[in-house]
């Protein structure tokens, strides 16, 4: 079990739990409760995840977090199923899939019913937007639904390690993990809190009346429809790609990916890393390689100067680990697994300069290049959307309150703009007060304590390093 | 070094030479106000959560507790009062844990080594260690961080 990590400075690893077994095309895999099958793979040194489907070539996988595709496969006959959110069990068999899968006729007997039931508001997505809503909407006396996908609630804060910056009220000082820990526990003890994981809010139905959603947890094989009065989508976002020879190499990963690997689950995801990137999840992620043990070649960045913030960088730089700012990654290198990448020098126009490639050994080559709103259930919806680049691609158009075109659909997080967690609090909050209100009526306490968070949001926002967000979020406000 | 002396986050030589004081490497503007409410003296404000910090040195102990706290580990103690070293306060959160009487490498702010220094003093707050260590007086502004052979 080479890859676990059993020390760490920040981390502790005692929530693995008891050993279990499970098979991987014949072959025994121990793992430990609380490990998704992924990343139980990949501890175990099973990188090659699937093939290419026109290009047989193998892939490894990339984001982690149930977003990318890259880690489709047949678990006990049930074909694409996420292996990087699906717990490891006693005993399952796993397969990997070469092309498409046939579709199992057994299968789709089992599936029973479909439940239907009500709620005031339902919540997709229990990262920090989602948890931060559910728990403020339980607090007015409504009933909440919360799905999310993962079989653990916390979406991307239960890998961040570092302490959260902020006020504290806005937690910080907490490091993300801990926050998560907190608002799962917090959210738990409500009564008037239905929550189900391992569950896909996979279509909107109908939007006239109560909204008509969709839910299925695939692998038990249960559907349902929910009628909500009111909706807030807290789908996140997904990291984004970068085009170069050889990106598909096993050791091409997502940042964030990465991240998950190694926080997560405390598997090192690689030993000698270069990173694409030096926004702050390039610069985090550096810094939380070397916190694990990992090597952390560089960190190129195309700008002329690194994207993050100050500190991230400074924090980076202490332990020697240069950002050569002007340089992106022309090629990777290697037989199957990545084995090095070339950098290069790039003039004013972002073109490389021929002659300034340099080889860069490395086993782990992490994008840090950005991430786009995965908006797929709002657009499905009939939210009206918005190119807008400088908050990450295609966004919902949003008041104010944060409701979107479509009455009582509402919006917060990543999924709404690419900005940052105590932000997506925030805003989980506000939009859980819009949802209460349009079912309890406009109480006066509840519009004074939704604009005080506004107020807050807004003064958050005006911090300079925010200032792109600030003039895409102009693009986007209705009403 | 100019530009954070430009925005007085670095206290006076006269006062570092006077005992243990805290030096603020926070010269952008982010959203954060930490440093703020874990002051024991209120020695450090903000206007807005996002303005550059305002330090008092004078109010200031060096008790190190936002170097425990700060998210950015942005906060370092100088003490230049000590007769033939400097004691420099630094964040650390790496394995291994340094304890007083170690020996560890000492490294600039570009990580560059700038040799070795002992250990003096461990403090801890949510896996943040506080590591003061005795380092040559010239190199007192130099030392940003430690690091300890495995």
């Amino acid at each position: 079990m080479g890859r676990r990590i059993w020390e760490h400075p920040i981390l502790d690893f005692s929530w693995r739990g008891r050993k279990v077994k499970f098979y991987f095309e014949g072959r025994v895999i121990e793992a430990y409760e609380g490990e998704s099958i992924g990343a139980a793979l990949y501890a175990a040194g099973i990188d090659v995840w699937s093939w290419g489907k026109k290009t047989g070539r193998p892939r490894g996988p990339f984001c982690n977090i149930g977003k990318c595709s890259s880690c489709f496969m047949i678990v006990d006959g049930r074909p694409n199923v996420r292996v990087c959110i699906e717990p490891v069990r006693e005993g399952i068999r796993v397969e990997r899939q070469r092309g498409l899968p046939e579709i199992p006729k057994a299968w789709s007997d089992e599936v029973r019913e479909e439940e239907v039931f009500s709620t005031d508001v339902l919540v997709v997505g229990g990262g920090p937007a989602g948890l931060s809503a559910a728990l403020e909407a339980s607090k007015h006396g409504v009933e909440v639904t919360l799905v999310d996908e993962h079989f653990r609630l916390g979406g991307q804060l239960k890998k961040q390690t570092h302490k959260f910056f902020g006020s504290r009220e806005l937690f910080g000082g907490l490091r993300g993990f801990q926050i998560a820990e907190k608002l799962t526990a917090e959210l738990a003890s409500k009564e008037n809190v239905r929550i189900f994981t391992r569950t896909t809010a996979y279509a909107i139905f109908d939007t006239s009346g109560p909204i008509e959603v969709g839910l299925a947890n695939v692998s038990e094989g249960r559907l349902m429809r929910v009628r909500a009065k009111t909706v807030i989508v807290c789908t996140g976002a997904q990291e984004n790609y970068l085009v170069f020879p050889g990106n598909d190499l096993i050791g091409v990963m997502g940042a964030g990916g990465a991240q998950t690997l190694m926080n997560e689950y405390g598997i090192l995801p690689g030993e000698r890393v270069l990173i694409v990137g030096a926004g702050n999840v390039g610069l985090i992620v550096g810094y939380q390689l070397l916190q694990a043990g990992a090597k952390v070649q560089a960190i190129v960045e195309i700008l002329p100067r690194y994207g993050g913030w100050f500190v991230h960088a400074a924090k980076i730089r202490r332990y020697g680990v240069p950002i050569y700012t002007r340089h992106t990654v022309k090629e990777a290198l290697g037989d199957e697994r990545v084995e090095a990448a070339v950098i290069v020098r790039v003039d004013e126009k972002f073109r490389p300069v021929p002659g300034t490639e340099r080889v860069i050994p490395c086993d782990l080559l992490l994008l840090a290049v950005g991430l786009t709103p995965d908006v797929r259930l709002l657009a499905q919806a009939g939210c009206e959307m918005r190119w807008v680049s400088e908050l990450g691609g295609w966004v919902p158009l949003r008041t104010r309150y944060l409701e979107t075109t479509v009455r009582n659909i509402f919006v917060a997080g990543d999924c709404a703009k690419i900005e940052e967690a105590t932000t997506a609090m925030l805003e989980g909050a506000i939009a859980a007060l819009s949802a209460v209100m349009r079912i309890v009526g406009e109480r006066p306490e509840l519009v004074q304590r939704r604009e005080q968070l506004l107020r807050k949001l807004e003064e958050y926002r005006e911090a300079p390093v925010l200032a792109r967000t600030r003039e895409g979020l102009k693009k986007v406000l209705i009403g | 070094m100019e530009e954070l002396k430009r925005l007085g986050l670095v206290p006076p030589e006269e006062r570092m030479k006077r005992g243990p004081v805290v030096v603020v490497e926070c010269p952008q503007e982010i959203p954060c106000d930490i440093c703020v409410k874990a002051c024991p003296v209120g020695a450090i404000t903000k206007e807005k959560i996002y303005s550059i910090p305002r330090v008092d040195f004078e109010k200031c102990t060096g008790c190190a507790t936002c170097v425990l706290m700060c998210p950015g580990l942005a906060c370092f103690v100088v003490d230049l009062s000590p007769k033939d070293h400097a004691l420099v306060t630094v964040p650390h959160e790496f394995l291994p844990r340094p304890s007083p009487g170690s020996r560890v490498i000492l490294l600039g702010r570009d990580g560059r080594e700038l040799g070795e220094g002992e250990v003096v003093r461990v403090r801890e707050w949510n896996k943040t260690l506080a590591v003061t260590v005795k380092v040559p007086k010239e190199l007192a502004m130099e030392v940003r961080a430690i690091w300890v052979r495995k």
